[in-house]
């Protein structure tokens, strides 16, 4: 009983492009003209373009291209202007924040000013292009709900480089910017702290992560199980519930006893999603400025037992007054 | 009774794989079957089995239960029921009840006359749990490589795990892992709210249409992946960041042994680099 799978697009229609919805008066016309890309046809859609520029994207692009390069030319100013050692050595290679001797004070360029311009640039980037995202949905005539799940991401941006370094008094709490820098970053506020595994927001965000996971994989997978129905027009199955829906959601009521709709089924995408970096937020925020050691924060609310080491008590340093 | 509206017409026979019509039935909304049995065999011997780890061991603290794999030096064989026995007892029990649950999603499927797409990306979800406790612990000799069954305790594990590699960020494949997970969660986020929005516009207002989803997506971007291609890359994107998260840890051990950071030595070390 061979049936057919629904894994790749094996027929693709062509008709004439277009530039999609028009737009509202006063909107600046879409740039490029669209063209087609046979293998990314095999997947979704095929067509690239148009796109819509507008003051806002215009200005967020020039910000990022100004932190991409300040970023750039540091590192490459690192390894003495040498551009093969800059390759050898690219995921090595820092722009870090100012010492913690500086304090939030502005510090000489070569000495995190570069870093704090950047970090400035790149916020104004980020806080433009989520304009974008609004204006976008709105001269549209959609809902807001891709830029309000942006702005959980941008919330745990500015908690590492900004809110926090900002409490704890010092810049030099921020992330640096380059590839294992930033990963060294992660694991030394980590092992500062306590263990990050310890703190309870983190454990949070983790299974929001995973648990984005797990729902797009049977999302995902539902809905091309429904293809031969038509389950991919979610927005018709949403307002006008047909068989795709039915299966799809009898197939998870016969599974684990529940399902939810085609509708709600975004929603709980949307939740687990934004929920992620938001909890994982508030877990970084609170790591420093109100925990110190969620280990011992941990052995505070039995949640883990205090190991016996063999040794008199573990004093945390920072408790008795050592500064960094 | 616990039945939806429309569902009555889609109860109907046939579709199973095994035990031809004797498990054809609902138990309320749950679909029996065969390897209903089956899950619910290995689901309540291993839950018991947990709990009676829990009662012999020394609390009943939740976040710190802990049910651990046998020491090290009993390398691959049985070990004792309350030093690892219990564990592997376990392992097998989950197991069997997350292959069962795949078989019975099958028979779902088959029944509803719906693709395979779900029971065949949970399979990489039971193949990363296969290759966590079996695949991995066996090419290094020992259950006791294996992660314990606890909260708490398996937080231990990760963490532990992670530092015997001094820096396991530096892992290339764990970097390719964590870099699809944080992927899908954005690809997530964009397909659940670009849904979201289009069907929720505000009061008095039209529902959209996917040409205002593709006119959105290209407007911000220059493309949309469309109704259809959006499922096909979530779906990839959660599958092949666990692929790589079992290519990370299984590496990890069997065959590298020493620091992650240590491993990129061989791009710095490259003859190309000599001028």
């Amino acid at each position: 009983m061979a049936q057919y799978q629904n894994l790749f697009t094996s027929v693709q229609p062509v008709g004439p492009l277009h530039d999609g919805i028009e737009l509202p008066r006063g909107n600046a016309r879409r740039l490029g003209k669209p063209f087609l890309v046979h293998l990314l046809g095999r997947i979704g859609n095929a067509q690239i373009g148009p796109v819509y520029l507008g003051t806002l994207g215009l200005a967020s692009l020039i910000f990022g291209i100004a932190a991409f390069n300040i970023i750039g030319f540091n590192m490459l100013a690192s390894v003495d202007w040498n551009p093969i050692q800059f390759i050898r050595q690219l995921f090595w290679l820092a722009l870090e924040p100012p010492a913690p001797a500086y304090g939030l004070s502005i510090p000489p360029l070569q000495q995190g000013g570069w870093w704090l311009i950047t970090g400035f640039m790149l916020t104004t980037s980020i806080l433009l292009w989520w304009a974008r995202t609004y204006r976008r949905a709105r001269q549209l005539g959609l809902g807001t709900h891709v830029a309000w799940a942006y702005a959980a991401a941008i919330w745990l941006f500015l908690v590492c480089g900004f809110f926090r370094p900002v409490m704890m008094g010092s810049w030099s709490e921020a992330v640096p910017f380059g590839i294992f820098p930033h990963l060294d970053w992660t694991s030394a506020i980590s092992l500062r702290y306590g263990n990050l595994f310890y703190n309870p927001f983190h454990a949070l965000s983790i299974v929001f992560l995973y648990g984005s996971v797990l729902l797009f994989a049977m999302h995902g997978a539902t809905i091309l199980a429904v293809t031969r129905y038509g389950g991919e027009r979610e927005i018709e199955q949403i307002v006008d519930r047909g068989t795709a829906s039915e299966r799809a959601g009898l197939f998870w009521r016969w599974t684990m006893g529940f399902n939810a709709t085609m509708e709600s089924i975004h929603r709980w995408a949307w939740w687990f999603a934004v929920l992620c970096p938001l909890v994982g937020g508030v877990g970084i925020l609170l790591t420093g400025t109100v925990v110190d050691n969620w280990y011992l924060w941990s052995v505070k609310h039995h949640v883990v037992p205090a190991y016996p080491l063999g040794s008199p008590v573990v004093l945390d340093p920072a408790l008795m007054g050592v500064k960094p | 009774m616990s039945m939806l509206s429309f569902e009555r017409k889609y109860r109907v026979r046939g579709g199973t794989l095994f035990g031809g019509d004797l498990f054809d039935f609902w138990v309320g909304p749950f679909y029996v079957g065969f390897f209903g049995i089956t899950t619910l065999f290995f689901v309540l011997s291993g839950t018991a089995l947990i709990l009676f780890g829990a009662a012999m061991g020394p609390t009943w603290n939740v976040w710190q239960i802990n049910i651990a794999p046998p020491d090290l030096s009993y390398g691959l064989r049985f070990a004792p029921m309350m030093e690892g026995g219990l564990w592997q007892l376990i392992t097998v029990c989950a197991l069997g009840s997350f292959v069962s649950w795949a078989l019975r999603e099958v028979e779902i499927c088959r029944k509803l006359g719906m693709g395979l797409h779900v029971p065949a990306a949970f399979s990489m979800a039971i193949l990363a749990y296969f290759s966590l406790q079996v695949v991995r612990p066996v090419l290094m000799g020992a259950w006791g490589h294996a992660f314990p069954y606890g909260i708490y305790s398996h937080l231990d594990w990760v963490s532990n795990t992670a530092y015997q590699y001094l820096h396991f960020h530096y892992n290339p494949w764990h970097m390719i892992a964590v870099t699809f997970f944080f992927a899908t969660v954005l690809a997530l986020s964009m397909h659940g709210g670009l849904v979201l929005s289009a069907t929720n516009p505000g009061k008095g207002k039209t529902v959209k249409t996917p040409e205002h989803e593709d006119t959105f997506f290209r407007d911000l971007i220059g493309y949309s992946v469309g109704t259809l291609g959006i499922h096909r890359l979530g779906l990839f994107l959660a599958l092949a960041g666990v692929w790589f998260g079992i290519v990370c840890i299984v590496v990890s051990g069997p065959f590298w042994t020493g620091a992650w950071p240590e491993w990129w030595s061989w791009w710095l070390n490259m003859p190309i680099w000599r001028t």
